[in-house]
């Protein structure tokens, strides 16, 4: 009788206990990487903003630390963001559309173009610093340290994540759509054209500036393609030599710094402006992903 | 056999035909150039493997392959040069090794939480807080673990560690990993059905154990899987290393000391204006494919684990 009714009632007090106390470690656990984000969002913002003005924005940059701005970088920044778009966006979704929408997945040669995008997702970064410094750079394009091949470089960086984003999006769109567009007898590519890419391009939106945001914030492989950490100028072409925000940083944080000139401000200054345009891009992704999302 | 041919003709004649009327040149030519773009992915990874391999061999040309793989010095770039890999690899060990003692815990916590425990509310404001830590540049935390968490936060616990240290740059490369630990963990305790669970409570089991002997260990592939691409990514993670780490090569694994990691080298070798064809130059390809094949064979193991709890429960 007393066996079974502790059975059936409640859970003894011991039980319990440990039931709470494992629910509180995980809660401090999570705190703990809470906190440190926030710990590291108010440090870069205390130590940003007293250097972070228009005249920061609109000065090259100077061995003297008082003078010294990031205009060329942000303006190197703003010009690979966009070799590196107008690289991403056809290639990152022709490689999707031909993934969900022609490969045979029994194939494996289908298999090993998705095996390949998996591992490429996760080669370390500093790894297409070296592609691009052999092909790209030196080697048989022989661009030079450009702004075109600094561009390519990320480009191939972050085109796995675009291609990924991209396959989702296709993936969500309901087959039932594709068979009423064969079925009033459009082809396989305008039925892809006319319905499945307009549907899916809030998803492929989002998933092109989530890539541009890692991009944007891309060091060390720039730092193999020889990315100038020195230049008092702003890129006016593809061929031009460039340098980049996350480069000025480190130069910043790697400068020897004495009491005349201390370049770590500058270096938080120039992390607070990094990390504003990426929380611009992940709110317009995020408006676009809530603005635009479409159940079916 | 004349007749059974006309009878087959009219048979098809008879039913209405599937195909185009007439073959769409447009359609396989777009075809084609979509095949075009997936293949550039192979031929990343084709670049990327020739681009070492090339380099690779005329340094070794130059280095007797036993001297790179078993030498404990690594000094290549002064007089008497020596080119023993084997201090890169233990930065690169004991810098990975520190941040997977901080990823694991708090990611594979992270996600127990968020997959069993979290109310939806609370799990809408965590999740984006921990994908935020993921989308942080790797050069801001370079900074942080230079210039708040060595002076503020080790040297501030009494720890008697220099300017640059691995501990500072393990611990930060470390938080950095959570949220790839957490959320391919999740993701793995996710996809356990709820039966099992229900089964659990049925026979009387708590919340505590239904977590832990049901659940962990039935998404154990998917957190195997998140554990290894952690350590993949730990072991290519450059920037914190080279900012906060010290670029000093050093055998052993007193993690109070500077280190240098094998990406941390490459950074710093080819920040300098080296020549084509140059030993230096080589060398960074050298160990660049040292990195890529052990980042290789660790990123092939986690999508096999992942591939196992994907099959079992999708």
């Amino acid at each position: 009788m007393s066996a079974h009714g502790q059975a059936i009632g409640r859970a003894d007090p011991k039980r319990r206990a440990k039931d709470r106390g494992f629910l509180a470690l995980l809660i401090v656990c999570v705190g703990i990487s809470v906190a440190l984000l926030g710990v590291l969002l108010v440090d870069i913002v205390t130590d940003g903003i007293p250097r972070l003005n228009f005249d920061f924005i609109t000065s090259f940059s100077s061995i003297n630390a008082d003078q010294s701005g990031i205009q060329a970088a942000f303006w190197g920044t703003i010009w690979l963001m966009g070799v590196c778009a107008l690289f991403i966006v056809p290639v990152g979704v022709a490689t999707a559309v031909y993934l969900e929408e022609y490969a045979d997945e029994t194939r494996w040669y289908n298999r090993l173009i998705e095996l390949n995008i998996q591992n490429l997702a996760a080669v370390p970064s500093i790894v297409y610093g070296i592609l691009g410094l052999a092909f790209l750079v030196r080697g048989p394009l022989s661009l030079g340290p450009t702004v075109l091949a600094g561009g390519l470089t990320l480009g191939l960086l972050v085109l796995p994540v675009v291609i990924i984003a991209a396959r989702e999006a296709i993936r969500a769109v309901p087959p039932s759509i594709r068979e009423g567009s064969m079925a009033l007898g459009a082809t396989q590519w305008q039925t892809i054209w006319k319905q499945v890419l307009p549907a899916s391009i809030p998803g492929i939106a989002t998933g092109v500036i989530l890539a541009l945001s890692r991009a944007i914030g891309e060091t060390a492989p720039l730092i193999v393609v020889g990315a100038a950490t020195f230049i008092a100028f702003n890129p006016d072409g593809l061929d031009s030599f460039f340098t980049a925000m996350p480069i000025q940083i480190f130069d910043w944080i790697s400068r020897p710094s004495n009491d005349v000139n201390d370049y770590l401000p500058l270096a938080a200054a120039g992390i607070l402006l990094l990390m504003i345009m990426l929380l611009l891009m992940n709110s317009i992704a995020i408006w676009l992903r809530n603005r635009y999302e479409q159940k079916w | 056999m004349e007749a059974a041919s006309t009878a087959t003709a009219q048979g098809r004649a008879e039913a209405p035909s599937l195909r185009a009327a007439r073959r769409r040149w447009g359609e396989g030519l777009i075809r084609a150039l979509l095949v075009l773009a997936a293949l550039i992915s192979i031929l990343t990874t084709t670049g990327i493997v020739l681009s070492l391999v090339r380099e690779t061999v005329l340094f070794f040309q130059e280095v007797p392959i036993g001297d790179y793989l078993f030498g404990t010095k690594w000094t290549p770039l002064f007089e008497p040069a020596s080119f023993g890999v084997l201090p890169l690899i233990s930065g690169t060990l004991l810098i990975t090794g520190i941040g997977m003692l901080v990823a694991i815990p708090l990611g594979i916590a992270a996600a127990i939480y968020l997959a069993e425990y979290a109310r939806p509310g609370v799990r809408k404001v965590i999740k984006p807080v921990l994908e935020l830590l993921a989308g942080v540049p790797t050069i801001v935390f370079g900074y942080f673990a230079l210039t708040f968490f060595t002076p503020q936060i080790l040297q501030g616990l009494g720890l008697d560690v220099g300017v640059f240290n691995a501990l500072s740059a393990g611990i930060i490369v470390g938080f950095l990993i959570v949220p790839t630990v957490a959320s391919i963990s999740e993701d793995a305790m996710s996809a356990v059905p709820a039966s099992l669970r229900e089964g659990a409570f049925g026979l009387g089991a708590s919340k505590l154990q239904v977590t832990l002997r049901v659940v962990f260990p039935a998404a154990l592939s998917g957190i195997v899987a998140s554990i290894v691409l952690g350590i993949s990514r730990a072991v290519g993670e450059t920037m914190v290393v080279l900012v906060a780490a010290g670029l000093v090569p050093y055998l052993g694994l007193d993690p109070r000391e500077p280190a240098e990691t094998m990406t941390a080298f490459i950074g710093a070798t080819a920040k300098g204006d080296i020549s084509t064809g140059s030993i230096a130059y080589k060398t960074i390809f050298a160990v660049g494919t040292t990195l890529f094949v052990i980042t290789l064979i660790m990123n092939l193991i986690s999508i096999r684990f992942v591939r196992k709890y994907r099959q079992v429960y999708e």
